[in-house]
């Protein structure tokens, strides 16, 4: 029996509305969008300001640096390139300017992730086009 | 505005539900108003009305009450709508009937709700097998959120539920106590999908984990089949078969915003005004069906609806209080954790039953007073129904 060939990985979209942080990442930036009509920022990104109904927008650095909002603990699999990863933990973060972005911790143990833990951002190469930022515990100075 | 006990539901219809393969997400939907017809005593032709929330196996259904008008033979409708509020359709399709009644626009108005997620083993073998596990199945895995791995509902949930156990102090045990308390219910409901499974909280921790802090018992069940509620004006309702449900009360919450920063479900909203209109406060609530895509909802629900304090609805799970002999009956038919999944008409069904004393043994005692709330998207929308089987 052959084996069927192994399921990539899912993608962000290098296209589209994403782009731009796609392209910040893979120079090790963290980027959010700033509505320029009214100055909140926002993440993921949205055609339109909620806030002020604005529909320009322009891409902005961050700090990078956040705190655990909440985080999950996935054990079942839901796409098979997950499925020598489970259990893994998705968390939240709530960026220092305000903005939650989804990602990933690492070189932390599941059993120690708590929600309120200082964190900063780092970035991981996961093919020749795509680094995603990713997230690590931050030392408390 | 005087609308408390002029509308009426006259008429349930159930096809069985669970792991039923029989019909299609149409059959079902159709079998569905021909049983409420039949409790209620009324003729396809005495329909004007026709509401639909079509479940997941409809596809993008954009005009799924025509088709279903067509199946069923209907003519000359005066109202018709397909909706789609999640798990708060079920109430928001009673009550935008109970306005169009109120208004004359119609008098007879079926609200449906069918989906047939689950395919049968002879099914899975000769069609599914060849695109599953494709790349061209994974389709819907785009997007930065599935890059990390984070996929579905159960996983959006489960970052809320851990916010409320990080804020209030809710544990995996006051999760637990849902799962049970419900199950205890289905024991008692012959039509439960796991009604001869008993439950206990150490069966439930033992119990595989979905995506923590769930569990599979923290999740609702996958059913097919169909359900059917006939509205109509409360003097046509004393006319028919079965003894009328009245409307007392109905309100809608749609708090927008992100759920996980507030934990509050639109229930706090809805039920101001349900609560208006009934003339009643929580504790005057006698039997209380609550949405429950996961045990958690129900927490939150408890709380948003004032029967405990924001953030004690695991204590107050954990100490029997909706549990049979409690002292108020939550999910008395299981719910869609132990019964069967029929989004938002799984609560009201059981609403119905119970309103009516038609819930065998596991009729509570007390029903002038039966709550009923929808629940759909993260927390995102929420319907309110007082029900009760006095007319005022
Ligand atoms: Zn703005």
């Amino acid at each position: 029996m052959s084996a069927a060939p192994p399921i990539a990985r899912p993608m962000p979209e290098l296209e589209g509305e994403l782009a731009p942080f796609i392209a910040a990442a893979k120079e090790h930036r963290l980027m959010v969008q700033r509505c320029t009509g009214c100055g909140a920022l926002r993440f993921p990104p949205r055609e339109i300001c909620s806030r002020c109904l604005s529909s320009s927008a322009e891409w902005t650095n961050v700090s990078g640096r956040g705190e655990i909002f909440s985080f999950n603990v996935m054990h079942q699999v839901y796409h098979p390139a997950f499925a020598r990863e489970v259990p893994y933990a998705v968390i939240v973060v709530k960026l220092a300017e305000g903005p939650k972005i989804t990602s990933n911790l690492l070189d932390c143990p599941i059993d120690r992730i708590n929600i309120g833990m200082p964190v900063e951002v780092v970035f991981e190469q996961i093919s020749d086009a795509v680094t995603l930022p990713k997230f690590r515990v931050r030392a408390q100075s | 505005m005087a609308l408390r006990g002029e509308i009426a539901i006259a008429g349930l219809g159930q096809t069985e539900q669970g792991k039923v393969y029989d019909r299609s997400h149409m059959g079902f939907a159709v079998a569905a108003v021909e049983r409420a017809l039949a409790d209620a005593g009324l003729a396809r032709t005495d329909l004007d009305g026709l509401l639909l929330n079509p479940g997941i196996s409809w596809g993008n259904a954009a005009m799924g009450s025509f088709m279903l008008q067509q199946a069923l033979g209907l003519r000359d409708l005066a109202l018709q709508a397909t909706m789609n509020l999640g798990g708060a359709t079920a109430g928001a399709m009673i009550q935008y009937a109970a306005l169009a009644i109120a208004a004359g626009m119609c008098s007879t108005v079926a609200c449906v709700f069918s989906d047939r997620p689950l395919k049968s083993p002879e099914e899975q073998r000769t069609r599914a097998g060849k695109s599953e596990g494709s790349a061209a199945s994974y389709a819907f895995a785009r997007g930065l959120d599935a890059a990390y791995g984070q996929f579905g509902v159960n996983a959006m949930y489960a970052l809320v539920a851990r916010r409320h156990m990080h804020v209030y102090g809710t544990t995996q045990d006051h999760l637990g106590a849902v799962a049970v308390s419900e199950r205890r219910w289905a024991n008692r409901n012959p039509a439960a999908q796991l009604h001869a499974v008993p439950l206990s909280l150490a069966d439930y921790h033992a119990s595989r984990w979905v995506v923590e802090p769930f569990h599979v018992l923290d999740c609702c069940l996958v059913s097919n089949g169909g359900v059917a509620v006939i509205v109509t004006s409360a003097e046509r309702a004393r006319a028919l078969r079965k003894p009328p449900v009245y409307v007392w009360g109905m309100g809608q919450g749609h708090p927008g915003g992100d759920p996980a920063e507030t934990l509050v479900s639109g229930a706090s909203l809805a039920s101001k005004a349900a609560f208006a209109m009934a003339g009643i406060e929580a504790r005057d609530v006698q039997v209380a069906e609550l949405y429950d895509c996961y045990t958690f909802t129900v927490l939150v629900t408890l709380e948003d609806y004032g029967f405990c304090a924001k953030g004690e609805a695991g204590d107050f799970v954990a100490a029997g209080h909706t549990a049979p002999g409690g002292r108020l009956p939550v999910n008395t038919g299981g719910g869609q954790l132990s019964s069967s999944y029929m989004w938002g008409m799984t609560p009201l069904a059981e609403g119905v039953l119970q309103a009516r004393g038609e819930a065998g043994d596991r009729q509570v005692p007390r029903h002038d007073v039966v709550l009923v709330s929808g629940n759909g998207g993260l927390l995102s929308t929420h319907t309110t129904l007082v029900l009760s089987p006095l007319p005022s």
